[in-house]
């Protein structure tokens, strides 16, 4: 199995939503939410969803508790922190989160 | 020592041989049997009247067969006892049945009084005290014109009402000067007469009928003593009740001079085994034709039996109630009958109010009061009565209108001993331990204590003092909806429509902090939508949605979606059905019919979403919102058009409001039902709003709710035109709208709401804020600014961006899978999968 990492191109930066989630997909089949915080903060963090196991973390509410910016699972609800991955509601779970940069207006993803 | 369950017997099932029967049998070791003389159990007499507005007698039983045979109780109706035998310990029904007894407890209750006037065994000469003689006051009422009540009390007046209810033009008339004479003063009886004569029913009072003979224009002729007369086709007589103790009479227990069986203060009668209770008993010389001392008499008597020491010391006769729409209030010595005491009273003839307090010679302590036309002092005036708080310096200022504030009394003030629910008997020193033993709300201290689970006039008091044991013990019961705004979900609404916000961003710079969260934001989403009603999808507003809403749709547990297409009232054409198939059979969804009369594909991924609905909406469908909190549906019958029993046509009016209302966003999902007629097959009385067709035209019902505890709906109003059955819809729910906390469904909402129901009626029908035309306005606009969110979200390329898996690929998700079962597909189970469960990038740290 490889291990080596790659930034790989995703979208335009226009391509995202604006406090709201879209999906990606990795070259290794892998999922990422990506989320535009305010006008220029980006996350990207797993897409699924381990309590409810299913891909739909980016369909998500975005929310922040003190200085912190989460995503609610559209399922059940829990909240993890966008920029740790934490699961704020049970901090047994972490899912995995990716850098990103842009280039010339182009979102890419270390992946 | 015997070890056979003792043989409780029960003589009558009334509501307090019920009550009796309910609390006894929480005590091993007896047998209990009822006996009860109706042809069916116990029933709600204090709602009887509510027969004639649509409740059945199911809806007003008190127990069932099934539940006395869950709890172990041998019952019989039709059974009448007849015959007593102390000696053997045995009593004989009727039909000649013996039983025999431990211990005999009578809760024969009391019957109504007929003067002795000749010509009062006539036809359609009634009283008014069982389910069977509301059937017979029915059945009389079709066939005449005018009815007459005899007795000008408090049951009179309520009978008064259901006959004109029933469309009779009505009569009340009385022996004395005035009316309700135990419980108001003079001046209070002469307000509530013009107010009854205001709204149509004539009152004769100082009359007494000498005979009932044959009628020229109407059934019965009634020949009053100064020689006037009234013609009449029904006489109710409500001239007073009189305790059945003709078995203690006959088989030598002690009754009173004046009737009544005779107890002690354990509800003993003279015989060691036999106990009475309820309106059949006499204590202290007296009679309690009230609900709530029989239930503590029940619960004495229970507790004696299983040698306990509780005892009856009496109780309180204040009441509050609503009399044909008004308002009157009596509390302890209405008229100031106490040597020395001195009253208070402000009387305003315009507005048609009346209030009068009674107070001691000291004047530190009330005694008395007399409320007409406004009883919301009646709780606060009552709690000072009861538990003889010091009054304040100016103890007028309790009654006046308020100019400037007005002392009132703090629960804080109240001891624990204070009552704050009567009907079941519950004081504030049993909510406090209720709150000690881990209650944190006022439902839970609701079905610990009990409390408020009666007439549910306590409700409002109730949650003050719940409130207040929480706060005392640091509970904080903030109101603010989230840590991003210290306010309430009311005044956010208030902010946006007081300073015209119609943005989410806006709303949080000018009166919120960070960056909000999943419970601010769906909830300003709500607010935005109710006051302005915009495209819920409008950029500004995407990141706002709830999940169910940013795609439209609800999501399923693997993370598709179910497409549920409006179909107004339930009604489809073959066409429309024949489309919804094909779509369903094109994208393989699965197919249900709703419990809501609708049908819901399950299994669309969100990529095949605007494809699916393109279809359906080119055949003329639109989204059934089954994923907003929004109007859902409008469950109907078929009504008048089909049914043979129909009273209405209940199918239009279903159509009619299901598109009126419909994309209404508010608190929480609304529910609507119209029935054709009261068999109910819509179960209109789940509903948040219930409409049921009569004969004149609709009956309005708010506030039901199926769901995890359900509630019945409430009467509203009756027989309204389909113009006001909308303009009050309009007004109830805008309200509500404007009001509710967020979640919260109409049942809960109504349920906390400070004045209940009858706060409700006076907003929507008498326009009691002024705020009626407001709330029209704004639903109106509501109503024309209606778009389906579907259509626009197919047509907008931007919008259809969104609707993909993925940014930067066509491919599907790989996770979701399906299995078939009863020919339909299913989402697969973890070990059905075939490539097992993705669980990719997910790093579980050991707990
Ligand atoms: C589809 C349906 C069940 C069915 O297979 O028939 C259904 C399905 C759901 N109901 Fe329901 N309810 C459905 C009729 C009902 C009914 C019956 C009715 O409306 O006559 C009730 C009881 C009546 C009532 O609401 O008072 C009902 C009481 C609930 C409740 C409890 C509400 C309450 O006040 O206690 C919830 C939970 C909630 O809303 O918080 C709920 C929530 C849900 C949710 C939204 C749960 C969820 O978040 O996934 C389900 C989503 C369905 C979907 O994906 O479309 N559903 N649900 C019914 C859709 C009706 C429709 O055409 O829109
Ligand atoms: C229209 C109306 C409105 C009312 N409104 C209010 C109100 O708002 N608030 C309030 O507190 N109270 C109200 N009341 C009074 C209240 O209903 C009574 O206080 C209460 O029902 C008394 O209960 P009970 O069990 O003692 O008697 P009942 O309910 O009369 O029950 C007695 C039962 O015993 C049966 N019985 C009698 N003799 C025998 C026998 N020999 N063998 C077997 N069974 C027998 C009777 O048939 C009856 O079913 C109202 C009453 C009426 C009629
Ligand atoms: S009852 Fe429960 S499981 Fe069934 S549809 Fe309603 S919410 Fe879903
Ligand atoms: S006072 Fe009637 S329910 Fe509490």
């Amino acid at each position: 199995m490889t291990t080596e990492h790659s930034w790989q191109p995703i979208c335009s930066t226009s391509d995202l939503i604006k406090n709201s989630g879209v999906c990606a997909l990795l070259a290794n089949q892998e999922q990422v939410a990506l989320f535009q915080v305010g006008n220029d903060k980006i996350y990207a963090v797993s897409n699924f969803d381990p309590f409810g196991k299913a891909n739909v973390l980016y369909r998500g509410l975005i929310g922040e508790t003190k200085g912190d910016v989460y995503v609610a699972s559209p399922l059940l609800k829990q909240r993890f922190m966008l920029s740790s991955g934490v699961c704020l509601d049970d901090d047994a779970y972490t899912i995995k989160t990716y850098e990103t940069r842009i280039t010339d207006g182009e979102l890419e993803i270390l992946g | 020592m015997n070890t056979a369950p003792r043989k409780i017997v029960v003589v009558g099932n009334g509501m307090v041989g019920h009550h009796f029967v309910d609390e006894m049998a929480k005590h091993e070791g007896y047998e209990i049997t009822v006996l009860s003389a109706e042809d069916r159990l116990a029933y709600d007499r204090v709602h009887l009247s509510e027969y004639f507005s649509g409740k059945t007698a199911e809806d007003l039983a008190m127990t069932s067969p099934a539940y006395y045979n869950e709890i172990g109780v041998n019952f019989f109706t039709n059974a009448k006892v007849t015959h007593i035998d102390k000696a053997a310990k045995e009593v004989t029904t009727e039909s000649g049945e013996t039983y025999a007894y431990d211990k005999l407890v009578m809760a024969t209750g009391s019957y109504p009084f007929v003067p002795p006037i000749p010509g009062k065994e006539r036809e359609h000469c009634l009283v008014y005290r069982t389910i069977q003689d509301l059937d017979d006051i029915q059945a009389s009422a079709k066939a005449g014109k005018v009815g007459v009540v005899v007795g000008g009390g408090l049951l009179g007046l309520e009978a008064a009402n259901a006959l004109k209810e029933l469309g009779l033009q009505t009569h009340v008339v009385e022996f004395a000067p005035q009316l309700m004479g135990v419980q108001l003063d003079t001046d209070g009886g002469a307000l509530l007469r013009s107010m009854i004569e205001g709204i149509g029913v004539q009152v004769h009072t100082q009359k007494a009928t000498n005979e009932i003979v044959d009628g020229e224009e109407c059934v019965h002729r009634m020949n009053f003593a100064d020689g006037s007369h009234l013609e009449t086709d029904v006489i109710l007589f409500s001239a007073g009740i009189r305790p059945y103790d003709n078995l203690a009479r006959e088989f030598d227990l002690t009754v009173g001079e004046r009737g009544g069986i005779v107890v002690d203060n354990n509800c003993k009668t003279s015989d060691d085994s036999i106990y009475a209770i309820g309106e059949c008993a006499l204590w202290n010389n007296f009679i309690f034709g009230l609900v709530a001392p029989g239930y503590t008499m029940a619960k004495v008597a229970a507790d004696n039996i299983i040698g306990g020491e509780q005892q009856f010391t009496g109780a309180d006769m204040s009441t509050k109630l609503k009399l044909m729409g008004m308002d009157v209030g009596s509390i302890g010595d209405a008229h100031a009958r106490t040597e020395g005491c001195k009253s208070y009273v402000y009387s305003n003839q315009p507005d048609q109010i009346y209030k009068k307090i009674v107070v001691s010679p000291n004047g530190k302590e009330l005694i008395g009061a007399v409320l007409v036309g406004d009883t919301s002092e009646y709780d606060s005036l009552l709690q000072y009565a009861l538990n003889g708080i010091e009054l304040p310096e100016n103890p007028d200022g309790l009654i006046l209108p308020s100019s400037g504030e007005k002392p009132t009394l703090g629960v804080d003030a109240l001891p624990d001993t204070a009552t704050i629910c009567s009907c079941l008997n519950v004081t504030k020193g049993d909510i406090v331990a209720a709150i000690d033993c881990g209650a944190v709300d006022v439902g839970q201290v609701k079905s610990s204590t009990q409390a408020g689970t009666g007439c549910g006039g306590c409700a409002a008091l109730l949650k003050k003092v719940t409130d207040h044991e929480l706060e005392k013990r640091g509970v904080e019961i903030s109101t603010d909806i989230c840590e991003h705004f210290a306010y309430s979900r009311v005044e956010l609404f208030h902010i946006v429509q007081a300073e015209q916000i119609k943005s989410f961003d806006l709303l949080l710079e000018k009166h919120g902090s960070g960056l909000g969260c999943e419970i601010c934001k769906p909830a300003a989403a709500s607010i935005l939508a109710s006051v302005w009603n915009d495209y819920i999808l409008k950029p500004d507003h995407v990141s706002l949605q709830d999940t169910n809403d940013i795609f439209l749709g609800n999501m399923q547990k693997d993370g598709t979606y179910s497409v549920v297409p409006r179909m107004p009232g339930g009604e489809v054409t073959p066409d429309k059905l024949i489309v919804i198939g094909e779509v369903a059979k094109e994208y393989n969804l699965y197919t249900k019919v709703t419990g809501g009369q609708r049908i819901d594909l399950f299994g669309a991924r969100v990529d095949q979403l605007p494809a699916i609905w393109k279809r359906l909406i080119d055949a003329g469908m639109e989204t059934g919102h089954a994923y907003g909190k929004s109007l859902r549906t409008v469950k109907s019958c078929v009504g008048s058009t089909w049914c043979r029993y129909g009273q209405q046509d209940s199918m239009a009016m279903a159509i009619l409001l299901e598109d009126r209302y419909k994309g209404l966003r508010s608190p929480h999902k609304i529910k609507f039902a119209v029935s054709g007629c009261t068999r109910e097959c819509a179960e209109a009385q789940s509903k948040d709003i219930g409409v049921i067709a009569t004969e004149n035209g609709w009956n309005l019902y708010v506030s039901g709710n199926g769901g995890m505890k359900p509630r019945h709906g409430d009467l509203f109003a009756t027989d309204l035109d389909d113009e006001t059955l909308i303009k009050y819809i309009d007004r109830y729910l805008m309200f509500y709208v404007r009001t509710a906390d967020r979640l919260t469904r109409t049942s809960v909402w109504l349920e906390n709401l400070e004045g209940g129901l009858a706060y409700m009626e006076k907003i929507v029908k008498d326009d009691h804020l002024g705020i009626n035309a407001e709330l029209e306005k704004q639903m109106q606009n509501v109503v024309d600014t209606y778009q389906c969110e579907w259509k626009t979200t197919i047509e907008s390329e931007e919008q259809l961006k969104r609707f993909r898996q993925f940014v930067n690929s066509d491919a599907i998700d790989s996770n979701i899978e399906f299995v078939t079962e009863r020919e339909q597909i299913r989402p697969a189970k973890d070990e059905e999968k075939k490539y097992g469960v993705k669980i990719q990038a997910v790093d579980l740290t050991p707990a």
